[in-house]
Protein backbone atom coordinates (compact mmCIF):
# COMPACT_ATOMS: atom_id res chain seq x y z
CA UNK A 1 0.00 0.00 0.00
CA UNK A 2 1.34 3.28 -0.92
CA UNK A 3 0.86 4.95 2.80
CA UNK A 4 1.35 8.18 1.52
CA UNK A 5 -2.26 8.36 0.14
CA UNK A 6 -3.41 8.33 3.61
CA UNK A 7 -2.38 11.83 4.26
CA UNK A 8 -5.14 12.57 1.94
CA UNK A 9 -7.30 12.45 4.69
CA UNK A 10 -8.58 16.16 5.56
CA UNK A 11 -10.06 15.83 9.92
CA UNK A 12 -12.84 16.88 10.59
CA UNK A 13 -14.51 15.84 7.54
CA UNK A 14 -13.27 12.71 8.00
CA UNK A 15 -14.43 12.43 11.27
CA UNK A 16 -17.79 12.88 9.39
CA UNK A 17 -17.61 10.74 6.89
CA UNK A 18 -16.26 8.19 8.96
CA UNK A 19 -19.87 7.92 10.75
CA UNK A 20 -21.74 8.33 7.59
CA UNK A 21 -20.14 5.38 6.05
CA UNK A 22 -20.35 2.95 9.54
CA UNK A 23 -24.18 3.83 9.65
CA UNK A 24 -24.36 2.98 6.09
CA UNK A 25 -22.80 -0.06 6.03
CA UNK A 26 -25.19 -0.92 9.23
CA UNK A 27 -28.38 0.12 7.90
CA UNK A 28 -27.61 -2.07 4.76
CA UNK A 29 -25.74 -4.75 5.39
CA UNK A 30 -25.89 -5.29 9.76
CA UNK A 31 -22.45 -4.98 10.35
CA UNK A 32 -22.30 -2.95 13.39
CA UNK A 33 -18.82 -1.26 13.23
CA UNK A 34 -19.88 1.88 14.80
CA UNK A 35 -18.12 0.90 18.48
CA UNK A 36 -14.76 -0.02 17.05
CA UNK A 37 -11.59 1.50 18.22
CA UNK A 38 -11.32 4.27 16.13
CA UNK A 39 -7.30 4.40 14.74
CA UNK A 40 -7.25 1.16 13.43
CA UNK A 41 -10.80 0.95 12.27
CA UNK A 42 -9.57 4.36 10.07
CA UNK A 43 -6.44 2.68 8.94
CA UNK A 44 -8.08 -0.22 7.21
CA UNK A 45 -10.85 2.08 5.69
CA UNK A 46 -8.41 4.27 4.29
CA UNK A 47 -6.74 0.66 3.32
CA UNK A 48 -9.87 -0.33 1.09
CA UNK A 49 -10.71 3.11 0.23
CA UNK A 50 -6.74 3.27 -1.37
CA UNK A 51 -7.47 -0.48 -3.24
CA UNK A 52 -10.38 0.58 -5.03
CA UNK A 53 -8.83 3.39 -6.03
CA UNK A 54 -10.87 6.07 -4.59
CA UNK A 55 -9.55 9.48 -2.89
CA UNK A 56 -12.09 10.13 -0.15
CA UNK A 57 -14.48 7.70 2.74
CA UNK A 58 -17.28 9.36 0.81
CA UNK A 59 -16.43 8.06 -1.98
CA UNK A 60 -15.69 4.67 -0.54
CA UNK A 61 -19.42 4.67 0.98
CA UNK A 62 -20.90 4.84 -2.49
CA UNK A 63 -18.91 2.14 -3.60
CA UNK A 64 -19.64 -0.23 -0.80
CA UNK A 65 -23.50 1.03 -0.68
CA UNK A 66 -23.81 0.17 -4.76
CA UNK A 67 -21.45 -2.96 -4.76
CA UNK A 68 -21.66 -6.07 -2.45
CA UNK A 69 -18.17 -7.19 -3.57
CA UNK A 70 -16.78 -4.06 -2.38
CA UNK A 71 -18.00 -4.59 0.72
CA UNK A 72 -16.55 -7.96 1.13
CA UNK A 73 -13.43 -6.98 0.17
CA UNK A 74 -13.75 -4.14 2.94
CA UNK A 75 -15.04 -7.03 5.50
CA UNK A 76 -11.97 -8.85 5.00
CA UNK A 77 -9.99 -6.09 5.29
CA UNK A 78 -11.71 -5.52 8.67
CA UNK A 79 -11.46 -9.03 9.76
CA UNK A 80 -7.88 -10.45 9.21
CA UNK A 81 -5.66 -10.15 11.53
CA UNK A 82 -1.37 -11.09 10.68
CA UNK A 83 -0.56 -13.59 13.63
CA UNK A 84 0.82 -16.63 13.74
CA UNK A 85 0.43 -20.35 15.20
CA UNK A 86 1.21 -20.59 18.67
CA UNK A 87 1.43 -17.01 19.01
CA UNK A 88 2.56 -15.62 22.54
CA UNK A 89 4.42 -19.91 23.61
CA UNK A 90 3.88 -18.88 27.22
CA UNK A 91 -0.07 -18.66 26.76
CA UNK A 92 -0.02 -21.98 25.33
CA UNK A 93 2.06 -23.77 27.73
CA UNK A 94 0.06 -21.95 30.33
CA UNK A 95 -2.96 -23.76 28.81
CA UNK A 96 -1.49 -26.75 29.42
CA UNK A 97 -0.45 -26.90 33.07
CA UNK A 98 -3.50 -24.35 34.28
CA UNK A 99 -6.78 -25.10 31.82
CA UNK A 100 -5.96 -28.50 30.97
CA UNK A 101 -5.80 -30.37 34.03
CA UNK A 102 -9.50 -28.34 34.82
CA UNK A 103 -11.19 -29.72 31.71
CA UNK A 104 -10.49 -33.32 32.70
CA UNK A 105 -12.94 -33.47 34.86
CA UNK A 106 -15.44 -33.21 32.34
CA UNK A 107 -17.06 -36.30 30.55
CA UNK A 108 -17.33 -33.45 27.49
CA UNK A 109 -15.93 -30.02 26.59
CA UNK A 110 -16.95 -27.34 24.43
CA UNK A 111 -14.25 -24.78 23.56
CA UNK A 112 -15.38 -20.99 22.06
CA UNK A 113 -12.38 -19.69 20.15
CA UNK A 114 -13.87 -16.45 19.29
CA UNK A 115 -12.74 -14.08 16.31
CA UNK A 116 -11.14 -16.95 15.04
CA UNK A 117 -10.27 -15.03 12.01
CA UNK A 118 -7.76 -17.73 9.75
CA UNK A 119 -7.48 -20.42 12.41
CA UNK A 120 -4.32 -20.10 13.20
CA UNK A 121 -4.82 -20.06 17.03
CA UNK A 122 -7.76 -22.82 16.88
CA UNK A 123 -5.07 -25.46 15.15
CA UNK A 124 -3.13 -24.62 17.79
CA UNK A 125 -5.64 -25.07 20.67
CA UNK A 126 -6.65 -28.09 18.49
CA UNK A 127 -2.81 -29.57 18.82
CA UNK A 128 -2.64 -29.10 22.46
CA UNK A 129 -5.99 -31.11 23.20
CA UNK A 130 -4.49 -33.71 20.60
CA UNK A 131 -1.57 -34.02 22.61
CA UNK A 132 -2.84 -34.19 26.34
CA UNK A 133 -5.16 -36.34 25.06
CA UNK A 134 -8.59 -34.72 25.13
CA UNK A 135 -8.94 -33.76 21.77
CA UNK A 136 -11.29 -36.94 20.86
CA UNK A 137 -13.93 -35.17 23.67
CA UNK A 138 -13.62 -31.76 22.69
CA UNK A 139 -15.87 -29.58 20.08
CA UNK A 140 -13.99 -26.21 19.14
CA UNK A 141 -16.64 -23.80 18.13
CA UNK A 142 -14.14 -21.25 15.84
CA UNK A 143 -16.27 -18.00 14.99
CA UNK A 144 -15.22 -15.19 13.20
CA UNK A 145 -17.15 -12.43 11.52
CA UNK A 146 -16.12 -13.29 8.02
CA UNK A 147 -17.33 -16.27 5.86
CA UNK A 148 -14.44 -15.78 3.45
CA UNK A 149 -11.90 -15.91 6.70
CA UNK A 150 -13.19 -18.90 7.93
CA UNK A 151 -12.90 -20.37 4.59
CA UNK A 152 -9.18 -20.22 4.72
CA UNK A 153 -9.29 -21.21 8.45
CA UNK A 154 -11.24 -24.46 7.40
CA UNK A 155 -8.61 -25.10 4.49
CA UNK A 156 -6.34 -25.28 7.09
CA UNK A 157 -3.54 -24.31 4.90
CA UNK A 158 -0.76 -21.81 5.99
CA UNK A 159 2.27 -21.03 3.67
CA UNK A 160 5.21 -23.19 4.12
CA UNK A 161 7.79 -20.76 4.76
CA UNK A 162 6.12 -19.84 8.18
CA UNK A 163 6.90 -23.38 9.76
CA UNK A 164 9.79 -22.18 11.13
CA UNK A 165 8.20 -19.34 13.24
CA UNK A 166 4.95 -22.13 13.76
CA UNK A 167 7.78 -24.58 14.92
CA UNK A 168 9.91 -22.49 17.14
CA UNK A 169 6.90 -21.16 18.84
CA UNK A 170 5.53 -24.82 19.22
CA UNK A 171 8.81 -25.83 21.24
CA UNK A 172 8.79 -22.74 23.45
CA UNK A 173 4.79 -23.38 23.84
CA UNK A 174 5.95 -26.87 25.49
CA UNK A 175 4.95 -29.23 22.56
CA UNK A 176 6.37 -32.93 22.78
CA UNK A 177 6.20 -33.80 18.96
CA UNK A 178 7.96 -33.68 15.54
CA UNK A 179 5.89 -30.27 14.78
CA UNK A 180 6.04 -31.85 11.12
CA UNK A 181 4.41 -34.25 11.31
CA UNK A 182 1.14 -32.34 11.53
CA UNK A 183 1.10 -31.23 8.45
CA UNK A 184 1.93 -32.05 4.49
CA UNK A 185 4.03 -29.85 2.17
CA UNK A 186 3.21 -29.30 -1.26
CA UNK A 187 5.61 -26.76 -3.21
CA UNK A 188 4.88 -23.53 -0.84
CA UNK A 189 2.20 -24.38 1.09
CA UNK A 190 1.86 -26.48 4.87
CA UNK A 191 -1.60 -28.28 4.89
CA UNK A 192 -2.43 -29.62 8.35
CA UNK A 193 -4.38 -32.62 9.44
CA UNK A 194 -7.62 -33.07 8.82
CA UNK A 195 -7.77 -34.50 11.78
CA UNK A 196 -7.28 -31.41 13.48
CA UNK A 197 -10.41 -29.87 12.51
CA UNK A 198 -12.71 -33.60 13.13
CA UNK A 199 -13.83 -31.99 16.21
CA UNK A 200 -13.91 -28.07 14.92
CA UNK A 201 -16.77 -26.48 13.60
CA UNK A 202 -16.02 -23.36 12.07
CA UNK A 203 -19.22 -20.76 11.92
CA UNK A 204 -20.26 -17.23 10.88
CA UNK A 205 -20.83 -15.49 14.43
CA UNK A 206 -20.94 -11.90 15.26
CA UNK A 207 -19.51 -10.73 18.42
CA UNK A 208 -20.89 -7.35 18.05
CA UNK A 209 -24.67 -8.33 17.63
CA UNK A 210 -25.06 -11.77 17.30
CA UNK A 211 -26.35 -13.69 21.17
CA UNK A 212 -24.83 -16.18 23.20
CA UNK A 213 -25.32 -19.81 21.15
CA UNK A 214 -24.39 -22.72 23.54
CA UNK A 215 -22.89 -22.67 27.13
CA UNK A 216 -18.91 -23.29 27.39
CA UNK A 217 -16.02 -24.45 29.70
CA UNK A 218 -13.32 -22.03 27.95
CA UNK A 219 -13.47 -19.41 25.80
CA UNK A 220 -10.71 -18.00 24.03
CA UNK A 221 -10.94 -14.85 22.58
CA UNK A 222 -7.44 -13.23 22.24
CA UNK A 223 -6.47 -10.09 20.40
CA UNK A 224 -9.46 -9.95 19.07
CA UNK A 225 -11.43 -6.89 21.33
CA UNK A 226 -8.94 -4.70 21.25
CA UNK A 227 -10.52 -3.67 17.71
CA UNK A 228 -13.24 -2.24 20.21
CA UNK A 229 -14.03 0.53 21.86
CA UNK A 230 -14.61 0.47 25.42
CA UNK A 231 -18.62 0.32 25.63
CA UNK A 232 -18.50 -2.07 22.96
CA UNK A 233 -16.02 -4.72 25.03
CA UNK A 234 -18.42 -4.01 28.17
CA UNK A 235 -21.26 -5.70 25.58
CA UNK A 236 -19.13 -8.47 24.39
CA UNK A 237 -17.59 -9.44 28.38
CA UNK A 238 -21.84 -9.79 28.73
CA UNK A 239 -21.80 -12.05 26.23
CA UNK A 240 -19.04 -13.95 27.28
CA UNK A 241 -19.56 -14.19 30.86
CA UNK A 242 -23.70 -15.45 29.76
CA UNK A 243 -22.00 -18.10 27.98
CA UNK A 244 -19.66 -19.64 30.41
CA UNK A 245 -20.63 -22.69 32.33
CA UNK A 246 -20.09 -21.76 36.35
CA UNK A 247 -16.18 -22.64 36.73
CA UNK A 248 -15.54 -21.31 33.08
CA UNK A 249 -12.74 -20.46 32.14
CA UNK A 250 -11.66 -16.83 29.77
CA UNK A 251 -8.61 -16.59 27.84
CA UNK A 252 -7.98 -13.23 26.98
CA UNK A 253 -4.55 -11.49 24.92
CA UNK A 254 -1.33 -10.91 26.63
CA UNK A 255 -2.32 -6.84 26.84
CA UNK A 256 -6.36 -6.99 27.72
CA UNK A 257 -7.88 -7.50 30.86
CA UNK A 258 -11.01 -7.78 32.31
CA UNK A 259 -9.95 -4.67 35.00
CA UNK A 260 -12.38 -2.20 34.76
CA UNK A 261 -15.22 -4.14 32.92
CA UNK A 262 -18.10 -4.77 34.56
CA UNK A 263 -17.51 -8.21 35.03
CA UNK A 264 -14.10 -8.04 36.79
CA UNK A 265 -15.81 -8.86 39.84
CA UNK A 266 -17.39 -12.00 38.46
CA UNK A 267 -13.91 -13.99 37.96
CA UNK A 268 -11.18 -14.76 39.96
CA UNK A 269 -7.93 -14.67 38.14
CA UNK A 270 -6.15 -18.02 37.11
CA UNK A 271 -3.20 -16.96 35.21
CA UNK A 272 -2.39 -13.13 36.02
CA UNK A 273 0.40 -13.11 33.56
CA UNK A 274 -1.26 -15.22 30.54
CA UNK A 275 -4.79 -13.42 31.43
CA UNK A 276 -6.87 -16.62 32.43
CA UNK A 277 -9.65 -15.90 34.60
CA UNK A 278 -12.30 -18.62 35.85
CA UNK A 279 -15.82 -17.39 36.45
CA UNK A 280 -17.28 -17.67 40.21
CA UNK A 281 -20.72 -17.03 39.84
CA UNK B 1 -1.50 25.53 23.38
CA UNK B 2 0.20 22.89 25.76
CA UNK B 3 1.57 19.87 24.52
CA UNK B 4 0.09 16.62 25.19
CA UNK B 5 2.53 13.73 24.45
CA UNK B 6 5.73 13.36 22.81
CA UNK B 7 6.08 10.31 20.14
CA UNK B 8 9.75 8.78 20.25
CA UNK B 9 10.09 6.38 17.53
CA UNK B 10 13.95 4.23 17.24
CA UNK B 11 15.36 1.65 15.48
CA UNK B 12 19.13 -0.25 15.67
CA UNK B 13 20.94 1.73 18.20
CA UNK B 14 17.42 2.96 19.94
CA UNK B 15 17.99 1.32 23.29
CA UNK B 16 21.12 3.47 23.67
CA UNK B 17 19.66 6.81 22.38
CA UNK B 18 16.11 6.28 23.96
CA UNK B 19 18.65 6.12 27.53
CA UNK B 20 20.41 9.49 26.09
CA UNK B 21 16.81 11.24 25.42
CA UNK B 22 15.23 9.92 28.43
CA UNK B 23 17.80 10.74 31.03
CA UNK B 24 18.02 14.20 30.33
CA UNK B 25 13.79 14.26 30.45
CA UNK B 26 13.84 15.06 34.55
CA UNK B 27 11.79 12.19 36.29
CA UNK B 28 7.80 13.18 36.31
CA UNK B 29 7.89 15.18 33.44
CA UNK B 30 4.59 15.88 33.00
CA UNK B 31 4.03 15.39 29.17
CA UNK B 32 3.82 11.54 28.92
CA UNK B 33 6.26 9.81 26.37
CA UNK B 34 5.18 7.29 24.31
CA UNK B 35 7.83 5.25 22.58
CA UNK B 36 7.73 2.91 19.23
CA UNK B 37 11.26 0.71 18.94
CA UNK B 38 11.48 -1.77 16.61
CA UNK B 39 12.69 -5.07 18.39
CA UNK B 40 12.32 -8.96 17.87
CA UNK B 41 8.94 -10.69 17.83
CA UNK B 42 9.74 -12.92 20.86
CA UNK B 43 11.30 -10.23 22.84
CA UNK B 44 9.95 -10.62 27.11
CA UNK B 45 7.47 -8.23 27.76
CA UNK B 46 8.70 -5.90 30.04
CA UNK B 47 12.31 -6.81 29.14
CA UNK B 48 12.98 -2.83 27.63
CA UNK B 49 10.49 -0.83 29.82
CA UNK B 50 12.78 -2.80 32.71
CA UNK B 51 15.83 -1.63 30.66
CA UNK B 52 14.56 2.01 30.28
CA UNK B 53 13.30 2.12 33.74
CA UNK B 54 16.60 0.96 35.43
CA UNK B 55 18.70 3.39 32.92
CA UNK B 56 16.87 7.16 33.02
CA UNK B 57 14.81 6.83 36.24
CA UNK B 58 11.33 6.76 35.02
CA UNK B 59 8.34 5.13 35.32
CA UNK B 60 8.02 2.95 31.94
CA UNK B 61 5.99 0.74 31.10
CA UNK B 62 3.83 -1.55 28.21
CA UNK B 63 0.76 -0.17 27.93
CA UNK B 64 -2.40 -2.59 27.64
CA UNK B 65 -5.34 -2.65 26.29
CA UNK B 66 -7.31 0.52 26.80
CA UNK B 67 -5.00 1.64 29.04
CA UNK B 68 -5.68 5.55 29.90
CA UNK B 69 -2.86 7.55 29.35
CA UNK B 70 -1.12 9.12 32.19
CA UNK B 71 1.00 12.43 33.15
CA UNK B 72 4.13 11.80 33.99
CA UNK B 73 5.11 8.12 32.61
CA UNK B 74 6.75 6.55 29.94
CA UNK B 75 5.10 4.40 27.49
CA UNK B 76 6.67 1.86 25.08
CA UNK B 77 4.88 -0.01 22.47
CA UNK B 78 4.76 -3.99 23.00
CA UNK B 79 6.82 -6.31 20.90
CA UNK B 80 4.66 -7.70 18.27
CA UNK B 81 1.59 -5.45 18.79
CA UNK B 82 1.11 -1.93 17.03
CA UNK B 83 0.59 0.64 19.64
CA UNK B 84 -2.23 3.60 18.51
CA UNK B 85 -3.36 6.37 20.35
CA UNK B 86 -7.30 6.70 20.64
CA UNK B 87 -9.32 9.41 21.80
CA UNK B 88 -10.37 6.97 24.82
CA UNK B 89 -6.75 6.36 25.75
CA UNK B 90 -4.25 3.37 24.13
CA UNK B 91 -5.24 0.90 21.70
CA UNK B 92 -3.40 -2.27 20.33
CA UNK B 93 -3.54 -3.43 17.18
CA UNK B 94 -2.07 -7.28 15.00
CA UNK B 95 -3.16 -6.14 12.40
CA UNK B 96 0.26 -6.60 9.52
CA UNK B 97 3.48 -5.41 9.87
CA UNK B 98 3.58 -1.62 8.39
CA UNK B 99 6.96 -1.55 6.11
CA UNK B 100 8.68 -4.49 8.42
CA UNK B 101 7.57 -3.11 11.51
CA UNK B 102 5.39 -3.81 14.24
CA UNK B 103 5.18 -2.07 16.35
CA UNK B 104 5.58 0.36 13.01
CA UNK B 105 6.54 4.14 13.89
CA UNK B 106 4.12 5.59 11.54
CA UNK B 107 1.23 3.67 13.31
CA UNK B 108 2.17 5.41 16.36
CA UNK B 109 3.03 8.79 14.83
CA UNK B 110 -0.10 8.80 12.73
CA UNK B 111 -2.69 8.18 15.01
CA UNK B 112 -1.21 10.48 18.14
CA UNK B 113 -1.13 13.10 15.24
CA UNK B 114 -5.01 12.67 14.58
CA UNK B 115 -5.69 12.71 18.30
CA UNK B 116 -3.45 15.72 19.90
CA UNK B 117 -2.60 17.62 16.36
CA UNK B 118 -0.76 20.65 17.05
CA UNK B 119 -0.58 19.47 20.66
CA UNK B 120 2.02 16.56 20.01
CA UNK B 121 5.92 16.68 19.56
CA UNK B 122 7.56 13.78 17.45
CA UNK B 123 10.92 12.82 17.61
CA UNK B 124 12.81 10.58 15.57
CA UNK B 125 16.44 8.49 16.59
CA UNK B 126 18.38 6.83 15.04
CA UNK B 127 17.75 3.24 12.76
CA UNK B 128 18.28 1.66 9.44
CA UNK B 129 15.11 1.72 7.92
CA UNK B 130 12.65 4.43 6.88
CA UNK B 131 9.65 3.83 9.60
CA UNK B 132 8.52 6.96 10.93
CA UNK B 133 8.86 9.20 7.39
CA UNK B 134 5.57 9.14 6.34
CA UNK B 135 4.59 9.27 10.66
CA UNK B 136 6.79 12.51 10.90
CA UNK B 137 4.92 13.97 7.78
CA UNK B 138 1.58 13.31 9.11
CA UNK B 139 2.04 14.87 12.86
CA UNK B 140 3.83 18.15 10.58
CA UNK B 141 0.73 18.43 8.60
CA UNK B 142 -1.40 18.84 11.64
CA UNK B 143 0.80 21.10 12.98
CA UNK B 144 2.78 19.31 15.52
CA UNK B 145 6.25 20.03 16.89
CA UNK B 146 8.87 17.54 14.67
CA UNK B 147 12.45 16.54 15.87
CA UNK B 148 15.18 14.30 13.84
CA UNK B 149 18.51 13.17 15.97
CA UNK B 150 21.69 14.67 13.66
CA UNK B 151 22.25 11.59 11.40
CA UNK B 152 25.75 12.33 11.61
CA UNK B 153 25.92 11.51 14.91
CA UNK B 154 23.37 8.58 14.86
CA UNK B 155 24.50 4.76 15.31
CA UNK B 156 22.19 4.41 12.02
CA UNK B 157 21.62 7.46 10.07
CA UNK B 158 18.99 5.88 7.58
CA UNK B 159 16.10 6.41 9.33
CA UNK B 160 16.50 10.11 10.78
CA UNK B 161 17.64 10.98 7.01
CA UNK B 162 14.41 9.25 5.47
CA UNK B 163 12.32 12.33 8.12
CA UNK B 164 14.72 14.59 7.41
CA UNK B 165 14.46 14.15 3.35
CA UNK B 166 10.44 14.29 3.58
CA UNK B 167 10.58 18.16 4.92
CA UNK B 168 8.61 18.06 7.44
CA UNK B 169 11.67 17.99 10.43
CA UNK B 170 11.71 21.23 12.19
CA UNK B 171 15.02 20.44 13.96
CA UNK B 172 17.92 18.58 13.57
CA UNK B 173 19.32 17.87 16.80
CA UNK B 174 22.34 16.00 18.08
CA UNK B 175 21.13 13.31 20.38
CA UNK B 176 22.09 14.95 23.55
CA UNK B 177 20.42 18.38 22.73
CA UNK B 178 17.03 16.19 22.18
CA UNK B 179 16.17 16.09 26.08
CA UNK B 180 16.92 19.54 26.87
CA UNK B 181 15.30 20.79 23.68
CA UNK B 182 11.59 19.10 24.62
CA UNK B 183 12.32 19.76 28.18
CA UNK B 184 12.57 23.43 27.51
CA UNK B 185 10.37 23.93 24.51
CA UNK B 186 7.47 20.82 25.35
CA UNK B 187 7.78 22.02 28.85
CA UNK B 188 7.41 26.08 28.85
CA UNK B 189 4.61 26.00 26.30
CA UNK B 190 2.91 24.03 29.26
CA UNK B 191 3.59 26.94 31.37
CA UNK B 192 2.84 29.16 29.33
CA UNK B 193 -0.34 28.14 28.50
Amino acid sequence: MAIEDLARASDDLERIEVQLLLEAIYQHYGFDFRGYALGSLKRRLWRRAIGEKVETLSALQDRVLHDPTVMERLLLDLSINVTAMFRDPTFFQAFRERVVPALRTYPFVRIWNAGCSTGEETYSLAIVLKEEGLYERTRIYATDINDRVLERAREGRFPLEKMREFTDNYIRAGGQESFSTYYTAHGDTATFSPELRSQVVFAQHNLVSDAPFNEFNVIVCRNVMIYFGKTLQDRVHELFYDSLDSLGILALGHKESIRFTRYEDRYEPLDVQEKLYRKMY
Amino acid sequence: MPFEMIVIGASWGGLRALEAVLGSVPRHFETPIVIAQHRATQSATGALPHTLAHHSGHDVCEPGDKDPIEAGRVYVAPADYHLLVDPEGFALSTEGAVRFSRPSIDVLFDSAADVYAERLAAVILTGANDDGAYGITRVRRRGGLTVAQDPAGAERPEMPLAAIATGAVQHVLPLEEIGPFLVKTVGSERTAA
